[in-house]
C-alpha cells in the first residue's frame, strides 16, 4: 500500500501530555470518515526539536506544519487540507512558511531536496491565484509575451536541455520546434496528466498544489508553437486535481492570464479539461489523443508523430505535467540556472516516489544524477526490516529492473537505457530479498496482461502466455523449455509490439531471466523456491 | 488508405522518388508510400493479415514485420513509410521468427478444427500457417470461448474464430459508414461486438455482408439456408422454383476453379436443374419488370411533380441503411420491390395460377450475390401472395457448396436454357449486376417510353466503372435529366447529404450498398477484391452485349405478363404485388 500523504505526529512524553495521542486518534478517525484511509497515513515520529509548540503535526510532502494542533481543529485540517488541498493558514505554526522544515530532525533527510517543480506545492493556497502571483506566478508568461518572440522561447527551452518527464525523456525544446515548424493554422497544446504508473502521484501533487503553474506553462507553450487551445487530459480518478484545475482556469480567465488577448497582447489561449478513461495505455500520447477525440484509447501508427499530426490531425505538443512545471522557472531564471542542477546531459530535478520494502516511503524532488544508493539508503532509510536488496524497479512496470550491482548508476534519462533500464516517471519500487523472483516477475506480467489494449498480437496474447507459464513454474510444473519460451515470447514482444507499452512490458522479465537465472532454474529443476515465498514452498512442505 | 498497384504506379509518375534497398536490391519508389506498398511494386511478397486493400492500415497483427537497418525493433511494413536510403530486410532470421511466433500466438487462441469451418480452403490464417510451416503451437494456453451470435437474419458471428484483425470493423466504418461493429473490452479479453453489446440482429447492421468478404477466417459468414433448401428439394410435396440473380452467373464459376469473369449462365442452369429444382428461372426476368415499374414511376413523378430525385430500391442493404440513417428521404425512394421480391410475388400468383399449383405448396428459392436478401425476404411486408413470397435465399457461396455436396461439377456441365416464361430476359436486366446497371437499364427504357423514339446509343459509359460516385445527363423531351450512381454506402452518403440539404441537382439516383454493385455483394465467392470485381463487371457487360434484346420494355414475356395478368404498369394489381413501403428505424 502506498500513500500520497503522510501526517507526522510528534509523539514524545511531553507532547503526549499536551494531547498528541488524542490528536493522532482524531486524525485517523477523520481521515477514515472522509474516505482517505487508503491515501493518507498517520505516523508517529520522534521529537522534531526542543521548545516547539505541541501537539506538533507535519503534513508531508506538503511540508505544512500545524502546531499546536488541538483535537477540535483536526476535522478542519482533514477536510480542508487533506481533502480539498487548501492549507488552513490560521492553524499553521506562526511564520509557518519561513520555517525550514529540513532543519528539523525529519524522518526523511531532506538535505538533498531541491524544489523546482514542487516549488509551490504545500506553500500556497492552490485555490487562490493571488498566492501564485505572489510567488512570481505568471511572470514568465508576461515575460514571453512582452519581451520574447516564439523562436526565442523555443531557443531558451532548447538551450536548457529540458528532457520530457513523461517517461521517454525526449528534448522538450525540439518537440516545440517541430510543432512550431509544422504547417497549419490550427495547433494544440496537450498536457498529459494521465499518470497511470502504479504508485506514482507526482503529477497529481503538482496539479492539486500548484495548478496555475501548469496553466502558465501551457500558455507559454501555446505562444511558442502557435496554438490557441490547450487540453489537459486528467485521469478521472483525480477529482480533486480536476476541481483545482477548473477553479484555476476560472481565476486565470478572470485575471486575464487565459482567454482573448492575454495581458493586452495579440496572443489568445484557452484551456479545456478532458477526463481520462483510466486505462494505462491512454497515457501513451497517441492513445491519449484518440481518447480526447472520443475514440477507443488505442495507440496510433507513428509516424506521423503528434508535432506533425496530433489532435484532430493538427500539429500538437504533448507534455507531461512535471515537464511543464519546469517551464516558468526556466523562462524566469534562464537555461544556465537550469543546467546548473543535475547532470550536463540531463539537467534539472526529478521527482521520485519511493515505494515497496523501504523504510521511508514517500516522494521527493532531487537533482538528476542522484544514485539509487543515495535514494534508497539515505533518503529511503534503507531496506525495511534489515533485509537485503533484491531489485529496484525504476519507472514502474514498464521502466527497468535495477539489480544490486547497479546501485551507483546515476539516475538520468541517458544513463539508464545503457543498463536496459529506464527512468520513466520516477517511481522506484524496492523489493527485498525475501521475495521470490517468479512472483515478482509474475506481478509485473499480470499488470501488463491487465493493461494491454488488445490491438496487437504479441502483447495481447504474449502477455497472457507469459503469465500462464510463470504460473506453471510457481506451481512446480515448470521446465527448462518454459524458460526458453519465456525468453522467446519476451523478445518477440519487445521486437514486434505496436506501442511503447508492449515494447517495454517484457523488460523486467528479460532482465530477471538473465540476472536471476539460477533462481529460475532452481524452480524448474528442483521444484524449490529459494526465497521460500512462492507457491512452491508450500508444495514442498506437503510433499515431504 | 491502402493503395492499389495502379494508384501507386500513377503516384510514381508524379511524386518525388526515394531510393530504398529491399534485401539489398536498389529500388526507386514514390515518397510517402509504405514499405509494404513499395515491396508490392517491386515484386516482393510480404505476408499480411490485418492489412486490406481499400481500407486504412492498422498495423495490429504484426505479421508483415520487416527489419529496417538502424532500428532496434522490427516495424510493420503496412504502416511504415519509406525513407530515403532505407535498408530493409525482408527475409532475415529475425523477421521469419517474429512472423511465425505472432502467427503461432494467434493460432494458440484459435480453434484448430479447420475441417469443420466454413472457410476451410479459403482461410488466410490456414494458408499462412501452411506457408510458414507451422507444425505445432509452441505457446498453448487458455483459449477464449464465446457464444455464436445467430441473431441476425444474414450474418453469423463466431467470435471463437476471430483473430481481431479489425478488417470487418474498418470495412463497416470506412466503406459502409454504418459502424455497426467495433472492438469491445481490452487486452486478452478483446472481442468484436455491435455497439452496446447488443446482438447483431438488433443493431444498425444493414446485413450487407461486406464484413464477411473482409474476414480472413471463418469468424463471419452468412446465416445458412442450405438445410432448408435441401429439405424443400427433397420433399415430393413441394414445387421448388429457383431464381438466380444477374451477378451470380459471372461469379459462381470461381469456386469451381474457373477464372474470375467467366460467364457461366448455361452451365449454371444445368447444374441447378440437376440439383433438383423443379424450375430454374431467372431474377433477370423481374429485373426487366422492375425497370418497367420504376421507369413508369419516374416518368409519373416527373409529369406530376412528384418527389425527386427518385432513388432506386433494389438493394436491401441500402434500404435498411436509409431506414436507419436517412428516414427523411423515405419518400424519395422508389416504392418498387427489388427483383427478388417481384419474382416471388409473381411466381406465387401468376405462375402458380398458370400451372394450377397451390402457392402454399410452392417454395421459391433465390441464389443471390447478397446476404441482405435473406433479411429482405423475411420482411413482414414481403407476403403479397398471401405467403412469404421468397422462402429461402442462398448466397452464391452456399449455392456452390450445395453443388459440391451433390458432386455436381459446374465446369463440366452442358449449356442449358432457363425455363419459360420466368426465364426470359434482356441485356438491360443483365447489367443490374454491376454498379450503374439499374440506371443504364432505366435510361434505355425511360427514354424510349417517354419519347417514342429509338435510342441510338445503348451504352451509358459514364455510369459504368468503379468510381465511387458517377453522373450523367440525358435530354428527354427537352428536359435535361441528371442522374447519379453511387455504390458502397460511404460513397452514397455524399449524394444523400445533398438531397437532404435540398441542393441535389439530380433527378434520378441509383444506390447499391456494395462496392461494385451486386457483383461485389457480401454473398459472393471469397476472395472478392478490386481486381476480381473488375473482371466480373466486364463479364456482366459481355452478357448484355450478347443478348438479342437489350431493353426491358422489349421483353416479350414481360409484355405478356401485363397483358394476361397485371394490366397497366403502376396499376392497381402491380401496386399490390410489386410495390412496398418502408419504416424508420432507430440509429442504435
Ligand atoms: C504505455 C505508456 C503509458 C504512458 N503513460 C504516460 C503517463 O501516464 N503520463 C505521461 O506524462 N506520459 C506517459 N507516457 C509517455 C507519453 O507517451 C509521452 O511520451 C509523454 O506524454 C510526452 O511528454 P514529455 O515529453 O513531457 O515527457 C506513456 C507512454 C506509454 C508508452
Ligand atoms: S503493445 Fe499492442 S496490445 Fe499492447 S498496449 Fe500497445 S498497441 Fe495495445
Ligand atoms: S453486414 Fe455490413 S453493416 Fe452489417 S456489420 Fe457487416 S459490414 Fe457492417
Amino acid at each position: 500500500m502506498f500513500y500520497r500523504t503522510h501526517v507526522l505526529v510528534e509523539m514524545t512524553s511531553s507532547s503526549v501530555a499536551f494531547g498528541a495521542a488524542q490528536v493522532k486518534e482524531a486524525l485517523e478517525r477523520e481521515i477514515e470518515r472522509v474516505g482517505l484511509k487508503n491515501e493518507v497515513k498517520v505516523l508517529e515520529t520522534g521529537s522534531f526539536g526542543a521548545s516547539l509548540p505541541s501537539p506538533f503535526v507535519v503534513i508531508y510532502p506538503d511540508n505544512v506544519i500545524y502546531a499546536p494542533l488541538r483535537v477540535q481543529d483536526v476535522r478542519r485540517v482533514v477536510e480542508e487540507h487533506l481533502l480539498k488541498g487548501r492549507v488552513v493558514r490560521e492553524l499553521m505554526l506562526a511564520g509557518g512558511l519561513e520555517w525550514k522544515t529540513s532543519e528539523f530532525a525529519f524522518p526523511f533527510p531532506l538535505a538533498k531536496e531541491t524544489r523546482v517543480v514542487l516549488r509551490n506545492s504545500g506553500f500556497i493556497d492552490p485555490l487562490n491565484i493571488e498566492d501564485y502571483i505572489a510567488r512570481d506566478g505568471y511572470m514568465a508568461l508576461a515575460k514571453v509575451l512582452t519581451e520574447m518572440t516564439p523562436q526565442e522561447v523555443i531557443e531558451v527551452i532548447k538551450r536548457s536541455n529540458l528532457l520530457g518527464r513523461g517517461g521517454a525523456g525526449f528534448p522538450t525544446g525540439l518537440k516545440w520546434e517541430f510543432t512550431y515548424k509544422a504547417e497549419g493554422q490550427e495547433k494544440y497544446v496537450v498536457c498529459n496528466a494521465d499518470e497511470g504508473e502504479p504508485g506514482t502521484f507526482k503529477d497529481r501533487l503538482i496539479l492539486e498544489g500548484d495548478p496555475h503553474s501548469i496553466l502558465e506553462a501551457m500558455a507559454i507553450a501555446g505562444y511558442a508553437v502557435g496554438a490557441r487551445e490547450g487540453y489537459i487530459y486528467v485521469r478521472a480518478e483525480y477529482p480533486q486535481s480536476i476541481r483545482h484545475l477548473e477553479e484555476a482556469i476560472r481565476q486565470a480567465g478572470e485575471y486575464g492570464f487565459l482567454g482573448e488577448n492575454i495581458l493586452g497582447s495579440q496572443f489568445s489561449f484557452w484551456v479545456k479539461i478532458r477526463k481520462g478513461a483510466g486505462a494505462y495505455v491512454c497515457g501513451e500520447e497517441t492513445a491519449l489523443l484518440e481518447s480526447i477525440e472520443g475514440k477507443r484509447g488505442e495507440p496510433r501508427v507513428k509516424p506521423p508523430y503528434p508535432p506533425q499530426k496530433g489532435l484532430w490531425g493538427k500539429p500538437t505538443v504533448i507534455n507531461n505535467v512535471e515537464t511543464l512545471a519546469n517551464i516558468p522557472p526556466i523562462i524566469l531564471r534562464g537555461p544556465e540556472w537550469f543546467k546548473s542542477i543535475g547532470t550536463p546531459t540531463c539537467p534539472g530535478t526529478k521527482v521520485f516516489t519511493l515505494t515497496g520494502n523501504v523504510n521511508n516511503l514517500g516522494l521527493i524532488e532531487v537533482p538528476m544524477g542522484i544514485t539509487l544508493r543515495e535514494l534508497i539508503f539515505e533518503i529511503g532509510g534503507g531496506v525495511r526490516g534489515g533485509h537485503g536488496l533484491k531489485l529496484v524497479q525504476t519507472g514502474g512496470p514498464s521502466g527497468g529492473t535495477m539489480t544490486p550491482d547497479l546501485l551507483d548508476v546515476p539516475m538520468t534519462f541517458d544513463t539508464l537505457p545503457k543498463y536496459n533500464s529506464a527512468l520513466g516517471s520516477g517511481a522506484l519500487t524496492v523489493v527485498d530479498d525475501t521475495h521470490c523472483i517468479v512472483d515478482v516477475v509474475k506481478s509485473f506480467g499480470e499488470f501488463f496482461l491487465h493493461e494491454s489494449c488488445g490491438k496487437c498480437t504479441p502483447c495481447r496474447i504474449g502477455n497472457k502466455r507469459i503469465v500462464e507459464i510463470l504460473e506453471k513454474i510457481s506451481e512446480g510444473k515448470g521446465t527448462l523449455d518454459h524458460l526458453e519460451e519465456l525468453l522467446h515470447l519476451g523478445r518477440n514482444m519487445k521486437m514486434t509490439a505496436f506501442c511503447g507499452l508492449g515494447q517495454a512490458a517484457p523488460n523486467p522479465l528479460l532482465r530477471c531471466l538473465e540476472f536471476f537465472r539460477e533462481e529460475f532454474e532452481t524452480h524448474v529443476k528442483e521444484k524449490v523456491c529459494p526465497a521460500g515465498t512462492c507457491q512452491l514452498k508450500s508444495l514442498q512442505r506437503t510433499v515431504r | 488508405m491502402a493503395k492499389t498497384l495502379k494508384e501507386m504506379e500513377k503516384a510514381k509518375e508524379k511524386a518525388n522518388l526515394v531510393t530504398i534497398y529491399l534485401d539489398g536490391k536498389e529500388a526507386k519508389v514514390p515518397e510517402g508510400i509504405t514499405i509494404l506498398e513499395a515491396c508490392r511494386m517491386e515484386g516482393f511478397h510480404v505476408p499480411t493479415l490485418c492489412y486490406m486493400e481499400g481500407l486504412s492500415s492498422w498495423g495490429g497483427c504484426r505479421i508483415c514485420v520487416v527489419e529496417v537497418e538502424g532500428q532496434p525493433n522490427l516495424v510493420a511494413s503496412c504502416v511504415t513509410p519509406v525513407r530515403e536510403g532505407m535498408k530493409i530486410r525482408l527475409s532475415s532470421r529475425a523477421v521469419r521468427e517474429a512472423r511465425k511466433t505472432n502467427l503461432e500466438l494467434l493460432l494458440s487462441n484459435h480453434p484448430l478444427d479447420c475441417q469443420l469451418c466454413d472457410r476451410n480452403g479459403s482461410c488466410e490464417l490456414q494458408e499462412l500457417a501452411y506457408e510458414f510451416g507451422v507444425r505445432e503451437i509452441r505457446f498453448g494456453g487458455e483459449r477464449k470461448t464465446y457464444a455464436v451470435d445467430m441473431s441476425s437474419p444474414s450474418v453469423k458471428r463466431d467470435a471463437n474464430r476471430c483473430i481481431l484483425c479489425g478488417r470487418c470493423v474498418r470495412t463497416c466504418r470506412e466503406v459502409q459508414s454504418v459502424c455497426a461493429i467495433d472492438f469491445a473490452n481490452r487486452g486478452f479479453d478483446t472481442f468484436i461486438s455491435p455497439s452496446l453489446g447488443l446482438p447483431l440482429g438488433e443493431s444498425v447492421c444493414i446485413n450487407c455482408g461486406q464484413c464477411i468478404l473482409a474476414c480472413p477466417t471463418g469468424a463471419l459468414s452468412e446465416v445458412s439456408h442450405v438445410e432448408m433448401v435441401w429439405d424443400a428439394i427433397e420433399d415430393p410435396g413441394k414445387f421448388v422454383v429457383l431464381q438466380t440473380a444477374p451477378a451470380v452467373r459471372v461469379s459462381i464459376g470461381e469456386p469451381f476453379g474457373l477464372p474470375a469473369g467467366t460467364v457461366t449462365t448455361g452451365k449454371m442452369v444445368a447444374a441447378f436443374r440437376r440439383l433438383g429444382f423443379d424450375r430454374v428461372f431467372d431474377t433477370n426476368f423481374t429485373a426487366d419488370l422492375t425497370i418497367i415499374e420504376e421507369g413508369h414511376e419516374f416518368i409519373g413523378r416527373v409529369k406530376k411533380g412528384g418527389k425527386l430525385p427518385l432513388i432506386t430500391s433494389c438493394s436491401p442493404g441500402w434500404i435498411k441503411f436509409m431506414e436507419h440513417f436517412y428516414p427523411e428521404l423515405m419518400e424519395n425512394v422508389s416504392t418498387c420491390k427489388s427483383p427478388q421480391q417481384m419474382f416471388g410475388a409473381i411466381a406465387k400468383t401468376y405462375y402458380a395460377q398458370k400451372m394450377g399449383i397451390d402457392p402454399k405448396d410452392m417454395v421459391v428459392v433465390s441464389i443471390m450475390p447478397c446476404t441482405a436478401k435473406k433479411f429482405e425476404c423475411q420482411r413482414d411486408e414481403m407476403c403479397a401472395s398471401g405467403y412469404q413470397d421468397v422462402d429461402f435465399s442462398l448466397t452464391t457461396r452456399e449455392a456452390a457448396r450445395m453443388l459440391k455436396e451433390k458432386g455436381i461439377r459446374l465446369e463440366e456441365m452442358p449449356e442449358e436454357n432457363f425455363d419459360d416464361p420466368l426465364g426470359i430476359s434482356t441485356g438491360a436486366a443483365a447489367v443490374f449486376g454491376a454498379t450503374g446497371g439499374v440506371m443504364e437499364a432505366a435510361l434505355r427504357s425511360v427514354y424510349e417510353i417517354s419519347t417514342g423514339k429509338t435510342l441510338e446509343k445503348l451504352d451509358f459509359y459514364q455510369v459504368r466503372g468503379l468510381d465511387g460516385v458517377k453522373e450523367a445527363s440525358l435530354e428527354i423531351n427537352g428536359m435535361e435529366v441528371n442522374v447519379a450512381v453511387a455504390h458502397g454506402l460511404g460513397n452514397a452518403r455524399r449524394l444523400l447529404d445533398q438531397v437532404k440539404a435540398g441542393n441535389s441537382k439530380y433527378h434520378f439516383i441509383e444506390i447499391m450498398a456494395c462496392p461494385g454493385g451486386c457483383i461485389g455483394g457480401g454473398g459472393q465467392p471469397i476472395p472478392t477484391n478490386l481486381e476480381i470485381r473488375m473482371k466480373r463487371i466486364a463479364a456482366i457487360y459481355e452478357v448484355d452485349k450478347n443478348l438479342p434484346l437489350r431493353k426491358s420494355h422489349e421483353n416479350p414475356a414481360i409484355k405478356k405478363l401485363y397483358e394476361e395478368f397485371l394490366g397497366e404498369p403502376n396499376g392497381e394489381k402491380a401496386h399490390h404485388l410489386l410495390h412496398t413501403h418502408y419504416m424508420p428505424r432507430e440509429r442504435i
